[in-house]
């Protein structure tokens, strides 16, 4: 036996609470996608621990495709924080008010 | 308490810890590092939920791949860190109010729901046998996850090639 299934959906809330906490209150573009990243990793915790609660690969083959959504996603934000960072020369949020 | 039980929770503790140095440092390059022992140990808890083929890519491809990109570009990127405003508290105030009823929905959830407290026993999904599921059951996925990577090449490199272009437009 390893642990009750709440216990790794304990583990995956509170992994998950700590990038929602990452994104939101931090004032710089990287960051926000690093909190992203956490949250997509927390909920790939609760596809395998799922997975292996009802004894159905099914669980696995999410987690693995969220990983490829993870690396696009990062890839995405990447390239537009670099396209940012040239229009106006920082990675702060609020520096961004072209539009204003 | 068996010996799993114990790695779990010391694997647990580990993740944890490293993600909370890791949101809260102000350096980037110290954040990345720390995430990346954060990965880490999720591969590891990967593999002691029986998923070793699922352990491998953590490490490849998030431990490895994902955290080498944002290190390259945060280096690339001169980004004064000691302007960064930490945690203001209009931020700061409704990340807590509505990270205390997430905690607070969340326990009740779990503790409530039906089966939650069903002991996880050993068991591992053999890489050949999982690659077989995928690629039998979930083919047609496999292929529209290719086409997401190579939309997402696409949209990169039209992002990342405006300077130069601009550049070129401005050289006429």
């Amino acid at each position: 036996m390893i642990v009750p299934f709440s216990h790794v959906l304990f583990l995956a809330g509170i992994l998950f609470l700590m990038g929602i906490f990452c994104a939101v209150t931090r004032r710089n573009l990287f960051m926000i996608v690093l909190g992203v990243e956490i949250m997509l990793n927390a909920a790939s915790i609760v596809f395998v621990g799922a997975a292996l609660r009802w004894y159905d690969l099914e669980g696995q083959a999410f987690a693995l495709l969220v990983l490829a959504v993870a690396a696009t996603e990062v890839s995405v934000g990447l390239a537009m924080i670099v396209y940012a960072y040239r229009r106006t020369g920082s990675v702060d949020p609020g520096a961004f008010d072209l539009l204003k | 308490m068996t010996l799993y039980t114990f790695i779990f929770y010391l694997l647990a503790v580990v993740i944890v810890a490293a993600t909370a140095l890791a949101i809260t440092r102000r350096n980037l390059v110290h954040a990345v590092i720390y995430l990346v022992f954060s990965f880490l140990g999720t591969a590891m808890l990967f593999y002691l939920l029986g998923a070793p083929l699922l352990a491998a890519f953590e490490v490849i491809i998030y431990a490895g791949a994902i955290m080498v990109l944002f290190l390259f570009i945060v280096m690339t990127i001169k980004v004064d860190a000691s302007e960064e405003k930490m945690f203001p508290f209009s931020q700061l105030a409704p990340t807590a109010l509505f990270g205390l009823i997430y905690i607070t929905i969340g326990i009740f959830v779990v503790v409530s729901a039906p089966g939650s407290y069903a002991v996880l026993e050993t068991a591992v999904a053999r890489p050949e046998e999982f690659g077989q599921y995928v690629l039998q059951r979930h083919w047609l996925t496999v292929e529209i996850v290719s086409l997401l990577l190579l939309i997402a090449l696409i949209g990169v490199l039209c992002v990342g090639g405006q300077k130069q272009r601009a550049e070129i437009e401005d050289k006429r």
